[in-house]
């Protein structure tokens, strides 16, 4: 009897487990069956491992071999597993050394012609190899950057198969042939744009700058063409770079998306979203059959999720967003099991005040009805927009308008504010306004009821709901942080509550 | 006599040289009814070996293994039971094998024995 036994990695959403591969050689009739619950492309793997063993000069052994992924309960799905299925085989038949395979994970899919095509998700399956105590991962060559990024792993990038079975000792030649490039072909990094371009606008920009240095989710209204869009693009630059841990886990949410180019090492920018919005529910929080893979929203981790024309989203996108919003992840629930995805994303809204648009000022030019323009705002309306901390309006644009502050400026002021809060909340595992809870903020604030008496006002008059006024409060703190003030005072609450309600409280 | 004949005659005389090497005693070579014929059958022990024998020169066209087809197995059951019941031999089991022969131009044939394909 004839074993051989090696290791890959299977992921589900983002968390992989070490996989045994397992090779039985019986001297019978030639056959090659694989079991342990593969997907349609993982058992399209007995053709390509028998194909490229043969193409790579290595004799495919004549027996009835019997491949067996462990855990068997455990559904697999994809091309990743190739290289390991080949290598078990190999060593089942004693071509190459088998103490040595059994000690190492592989992770890639193989062509008919024995090269080593790059998989997506590696850097999640590395890190779960490492993860589990065998450091010890070979990857398609194409792979190599995304996979060294681990640290930890003990990486070998490997060109073709015969180069993986030369390593373990195979006497065999090793083709001179190119390596399969990367999936994702290196596009140019988009620059976010600068702040400086949008003319005028101040108390949009201002809001803006709220809206970064507390992490506060964000609803612009406005007609078309006063710079909605553009202020939302220009978010992204306001924001800190990623810490190490956050670096991690977007670069593995971009890597099982397959949208990760890993030329420039991990992502230490806040990413950018911005589906347009006939999206689905499953194009927004992530879907597919058998293992569901991210959406626009887990791929907007520790970034902005911008949906423009909120209103013409769908209503079931619209409500999918409400439980990433209030957990920060999103567990999605397939045939093959549940992933859980990371989607802890500032969300923004644009949106027109109507479905004609012209709905500013007196809206004399306005050509909807009042059903209209009530129906077209109560999509968003009711818990998705009640989340919403900053809700402002942005009018058009004077020809007398200059152009702002720049990116950088604004920045630096971001940071200072951001700083200041992850001071005060050293220890408390938050690190943005927007994160605190509402008991937290109100016991910081002392017994000083005069400052939040027009709070108080407005919940008699029922215009804000004691959500709401947590809400406020935690701008206004965020405020409190850009002005540099030990603790909000009245002003600051007041401008709060503004920014709240569109300016339509006061 | 066809050279492809001549090459499946001297493939079943290489195959019954294994069978008595491994210290088995062959009790009917080429045996034939209507349905069709058995290479060889022979007695390992209490076992009863049903083996076909595929030869081929070499290699190019796929291991001689790979010749021996589902229908081919399904026929081979059938003819063991026919022989059973023609013979007064009582096994305590029985199998069939398959003995691939390569035959290459210089040197001694290859021998790949199968065993229990059934």
């Amino acid at each position: 009897m004839l074993l051989g036994r090696t290791r890959s990695v299977c992921l589900v959403g983002l968390s992989g487990f070490v996989v045994d591969v397992e090779a039985h050689l019986a001297p019978s009739l030639p056959a090659f069956t694989l079991v342990g619950l593969p997907d349609t492309a993982l058992a399209e793997a007995r053709d390509r491992v028998r194909a490229a063993v043969t193409s790579s000069g290595l004799a495919w052994p004549n027996r009835r071999i019997t491949v067996n992924l462990s855990p068997a309960a455990l559904p697999k799905a994809g091309s990743a597993f190739d290289v390991a299925i080949a290598v078990a085989v190999l060593a089942g038949a004693g071509l190459v050394d088998p103490r040595a395979a059994a000690a190492t994970v592989h992770v890639g899919e193989l062509g008919l012609d024995g090269r080593l095509r790059p998989v997506r998700g590696v850097l999640p399956a590395v890190a779960a190899a490492v993860a589990a105590g065998v450091p010890r991962v070979v990857v398609p060559a194409g792979n190599l950057a995304e996979a060294r990024l681990v640290p930890g792993a003990d990486v070998v990038g490997a060109h073709c198969l015969a180069e993986v079975a030369a390593h373990y000792g195979a006497e065999v030649d090793v083709p001179d042939a190119d390596p399969v490039p990367a999936l994702v072909p290196p596009r140019a990094v988009a620059e976010v744009p600068d702040l400086a371009d949008v003319i005028g606008q101040d108390a949009a920009r201002g809001c803006l700058e709220v809206a970064a240095a507390g992490g506060h989710h964000l609803l612009m209204v406005g007609p078309p063409g006063v710079g909605k869009t553009m202020l939302a693009a220009r978010l992204p630059g306001l924001l800190p770079d990623l810490d190490e841990a956050g670096a991690v886990e977007v670069t593995a949410v971009h890597s099982l998306a397959g949208v990760f180019d890993p030329a420039g090492g991990l992502i230490r920018r806040p990413p950018f979203e911005n589906p347009h919005h006939t999206a689905t529910p499953a194009a927004v929080v992530g879907g597919g059959s058998g293992v569901p893979r991210p959406g626009a929203a887990s791929r907007a981790h520790r970034g902005v999720l911008f949906l423009d024309e909120a209103p013409e989203f769908g209503v079931a996108v619209l409500q999918t967003l409400r439980q990433p919003l209030e957990h920060g992840e999103v567990v999605l629930h397939r045939s093959a099991g549940a992933a859980r995805y990371p989607a802890r994303f500032q969300l923004v809204l644009a949106a027109n005040p109507c479905p004609c648009g012209n709905s500013v000022g007196k809206g004399l030019a306005c050509t909807c009805t009042a059903h209209q323009r009530r129906r077209y705002f109560g999509k968003l309306s009711g818990p998705l927009l009640d989340r919403v901390d900053l809700q402002v309006d942005v009018d058009p644009a004077r020809s007398t308008d200059r152009p702002g502050e720049s990116t950088a400026t604004v920045a630096a002021r971001v940071r200072e504010a951001r700083a200041a809060a992850a001071h005060r909340l050293a220890g408390t595992g938050w690190t943005t306004n927007a994160q605190v809870p509402g008991g937290w903020l109100r016991d910081r604030l002392g017994p000083d009821r005069r400052l939040v008496r027009e709070l108080d006002h407005c919940v008699d008059r029922g215009v804000l709901s004691l959500r709401g006024v947590d809400r406020v409060l935690r701008v206004a703190w965020t405020l409190a942080d850009l002005r540099g003030g030990e603790a909000p005072t009245a002003a600051d609450v007041g401008a709060a509550l503004a920014l709240r309600t569109r300016g339509q409280v006061l | 006599m066809l050279a492809k004949d001549a090459v499946g005659r001297y493939g079943e005389d290489v195959a019954a040289r294994h069978a008595v090497g491994l210290g088995w005693s062959v009790l009917d070579r080429n045996w034939r009814c209507p349905d069709g014929e058995l290479d060889l059958v022979a007695l390992d022990g209490a076992e009863l070996v049903v083996v076909e024998v595929k030869t081929r020169r070499s290699d190019r066209f796929g291991h001689p293994s790979l010749a021996v087809t589902p229908d081919k197995l399904s026929r081979l059951r059938r003819l063991t039971a026919q022989w059973l019941a023609a013979h007064d031999v009582h096994p305590a089991s029985v199998r069939i094998d398959v003995v691939a022969v390569v035959l290459p131009s210089r040197g001694a044939p290859l021998v790949d024995h199968l065993t229990g394909v059934v």
